[in-house]
């Protein structure tokens, strides 16, 4: 899950992270009423899940009371485009006034403590080059990067602190001061179960304090149980309103821009390797979408309802693998909400495993223009067709074709 | 015939609640020797004929199980397979899935200098179908017994791949689901190691998905050390950047973990690589019959 800044901020502030003195404003008004408690100049900055902000026009100085409110009005409701938000930009409805910070000879540095995978252990990172992508540093100048590896057993020590307080020759009279930031930015990962906590820039005042003049951090969504004050920090404006519809039914679902391919699959996996067959058959996905493991008709249901909200669907693909999940159970979800939800668009279901037989059979009987295939390709196939308007035939099969109308499928 | 697991292989499993009992059941139906589950409290009663115990070294010490089947929710998981450990089971089967990053990061350094191997958490499990084993939640009807080893980060993916195999006549030797977290016990490495050195298997199809390096890790070591043929697909060729696919590890970051640099990973090492998902089973049937 991801958090605004000034969330972050406050959560960082409860370990003793040194941050500057700032609060939200959602309306013009508070905007100044803060500005006038923090005193001028102050930073109004624009608060969505999306980096580059300063450079979008997200971050701006007010000298006063006049400017801090001036531009709270511009900023609140505007479109913030940057390169991690797309074209179409974010509506900012939240912004973070903030003490304006002297600059003048002031040092702008990098500190991140991370979940890394290949060591599975959390490393702490640093750099010299504060403001820019740690990324860029990276690919640059892999060197400039001072990392840290923390030992699970025993956490992150004070020996480690000063290897990167010495690396990045902070003045000695800093170093203290610099360990004990970085070990309650450690204590904050580990606390909160984060897997992301950057501080890009970590500024060093001219004075000598260290402050975090920017704050990121992404939480562990498997950990969020544990953590209902974070929780809490959840923003829904911030995500795609299908996606959070979608969660609400315990869905997976992610939508991709361009495509007109709904997708329903069971499996992320299988979910993944649904999107890139449509796209190896010429088509282009609409979604990811993981039904999971024990679905039921009601959850097929809502599925259908979310992929039938977004309006670039022109075709169906379920894709479904019974192991857990019975493909009886499937169809009968299917052919409730077709009929429930009036489906116009073509479907095309490949199913397999478990009571795969009788799941066949019950498509067949519904008297729905259902089309189908064991293989995952044809149907691929089929389905990137019907959207091209190729010739297919949108006619139900007769259900007297299935003869005998096996009572309890295969198996 | 297998790697890991076999017809003398004695099953506890953690986790008795609706979930564990109804595969501990299905488990038990295609031949696993399971001999006990583990419910703390329960200790003393049976459950659909499975004796109970309320831990885990009590229940090796009655029934000599040298595996452990976790069915645990995610709360209580990375306890459960640190238990498991403690007992030093040879191998511990996690299938729970949303177990926190952090718990599985103590639990895994918990593990290591200890007997027990891992698989998962947020695993299918495994499976050997001609020793009749199966110590997870796959259909066990889709497989066969055969001479191919299967290992894949996915669920329902890898029962594509078998049933492909199985379509085709090609059996398998043993198919490992290692997981779809970010953190897990066996890697797609030390599987295919596994079935490198297993005199049964002759041929290995290896699933991998986007996100972190651990299909090129494998592919390093395949091309130094293995002479079996290796048949491989990634999924999430079209997945777009830092969004998380549905597996908690599988999440292109920072340009990092892209479906296009492990296939030309594995291509370098030479992995047949098939684009689409519908190939797996046609190219194994081709390279074993160029073989013969």
């Amino acid at each position: 899950m991801k958090i605004h800044e000034y969330q972050g901020k406050a959560v960082l502030r409860k370990f003793g992270v040194k941050v500057p003195d700032g609060e939200p404003a959602f309306t013009p008004e508070e905007a100044v009423s803060i500005g006038n408690r923090l005193g001028y100049p102050c930073v109004v900055k624009a608060q969505i899940h999306a980096g580059g902000r300063g450079k979008g026009g997200g971050v701006k100085l007010a000298k006063n009371r006049d400017e801090v409110k001036d531009l709270a009005e511009k900023m609140l409701g505007m479109t913030l485009v940057t390169h991690q938000t797309g074209p179409e930009g974010r509506v900012v409805k939240r912004v973070l006034i903030e003490q304006g910070m002297n600059l003048e000879g002031a040092r702008e540095m990098y500190l991140a403590v991370v979940m890394d995978r290949e060591s599975q252990r959390p490393v702490v990172m640093a750099s010299s080059a504060g403001g820019v992508d740690i990324e860029e540093t990276a690919a640059k100048n892999p060197k400039a990067i001072l990392k840290q590896y923390v030992d699970p057993s025993v956490g992150f020590q004070a020996f480690q602190a000063r290897q990167i307080a010495f690396g990045l020759g902070l003045p000695n009279a800093v170093v203290g001061q610099a360990v004990q930031f970085i070990r309650a930015l450690y204590d904050a990962f580990e606390k909160t179960d984060s897997s992301l906590l950057e501080i890009n820039p970590w500024m060093l005042t001219a004075d000598g304090v260290l402050y975090a003049l920017d704050a990121k951090i992404n939480f562990d969504d498997n950990a969020l149980d544990r953590h209902s004050d974070l929780r809490a920090y959840r923003d829904l404006d911030e995500e795609e309103p299908l996606e959070v519809e979608a969660s609400k039914h315990s869905l997976n679902y992610i939508k991709l821009p361009g495509g007109n391919v709904g997708c329903m699959v069971n499996g992320a996996g299988l979910a993944m390797a649904t999107m890139d067959i449509i796209k190896l058959a010429g088509g282009s996905p609409a979604n990811f979408l993981d039904v999971g493991g024990g679905a039921n008709a009601d959850q097929i249901k809502n599925a259908f309802r979310i992929l039938m909200a977004d309006k670039d669907v022109r075709a169906v693909f379920i894709n479904i693998f019974g192991g857990i999940l019975r493909c009886d159970v499937l169809a009968e979800g299917v052919i409730a909400a077709v009929k429930d939800l009036g489906v116009k668009v073509p479907i095309v279901v490949r199913m397999k495993g478990n009571k795969e037989e009788l799941g066949k059979q019950m498509l067949l009987n519904s008297g729905l223009a259902f089309q189908t295939a064991d293989n995952m390709m044809v149907a691929a196939k089929k389905v990137v067709a019907s959207v091209s308007g190729a010739p297919v035939s949108a006619k139900a099969k007769p259900a007297s074709k299935a003869k005998g109308l096996a009572k309890g499928g295969r198996k | 015939m297998s790697v890991l697991v076999d017809r003398n292989t004695r099953v506890i499993v953690q986790g008795m609640g609706k979930h564990g009992t109804f595969h501990a059941m299905a488990c038990r139906e295609y031949g696993t020797n399971i001999v006990g589950g583990i419910t703390p409290g329960k200790g003393g009663t049976t459950i659909e004929g499975f004796p109970m115990f309320n831990t885990v070294q009590e229940a090796v010490r009655k029934t000599g199980a040298n595996c452990s089947l976790i069915f645990v929710p995610p709360p209580g998981a990375a306890d459960a397979i640190m238990e498991a450990a403690d007992a030093d089971l040879a191998l511990a089967v996690c299938i729970t899935e949303g177990v926190p990053v952090l718990d599985m990061m103590r639990a895994s350094t918990f593990l290591k200098g200890k007997t027990t191997r891992l698989i998962g958490p947020n695993c299918p499990g495994i499976i050997s179908p001609g020793e009749k084993c199966k110590i997870g939640i796959m259909p066990g009807h889709i497989h066969m017994g055969g001479s191919v080893g299967v290992v894949s980060r996915s669920g329902t993916l890898t029962y594509e791949a078998v049933g492909q195999l199985t379509a085709l006549g090609i059996g398998q030797s043993t198919c490992i689901g290692i997981g779809g977290d970010p953190i897990i016990g066996t890697t797609h490495r030390m599987a295919i190691e596994l079935f490198n050195k297993d005199k049964a298997t002759k041929a290995i199809v290896m699933i991998g998905e986007i996100g972190g390096s651990a299909e090129e890790d494998a592919a390093a070591y395949i091309k130094a050390y293995v002479k079996k043929p290796v048949i491989g697909f990634i999924a999430g060729q079209t997945a777009p950047e830092g969004r998380r696919m549905g597996h908690a590890g599988a999440i292109i970051s920072g340009g990092k973990g892209t479906a296009e640099e492990k296939m030309k990973a594995m291509r370098a090492a030479g992995i047949h690589v098939v684009k689409s998902p519908a190939d797996m089973g046609a190219m194994v049937a081709k390279i074993l019959g160029k073989k013969k």
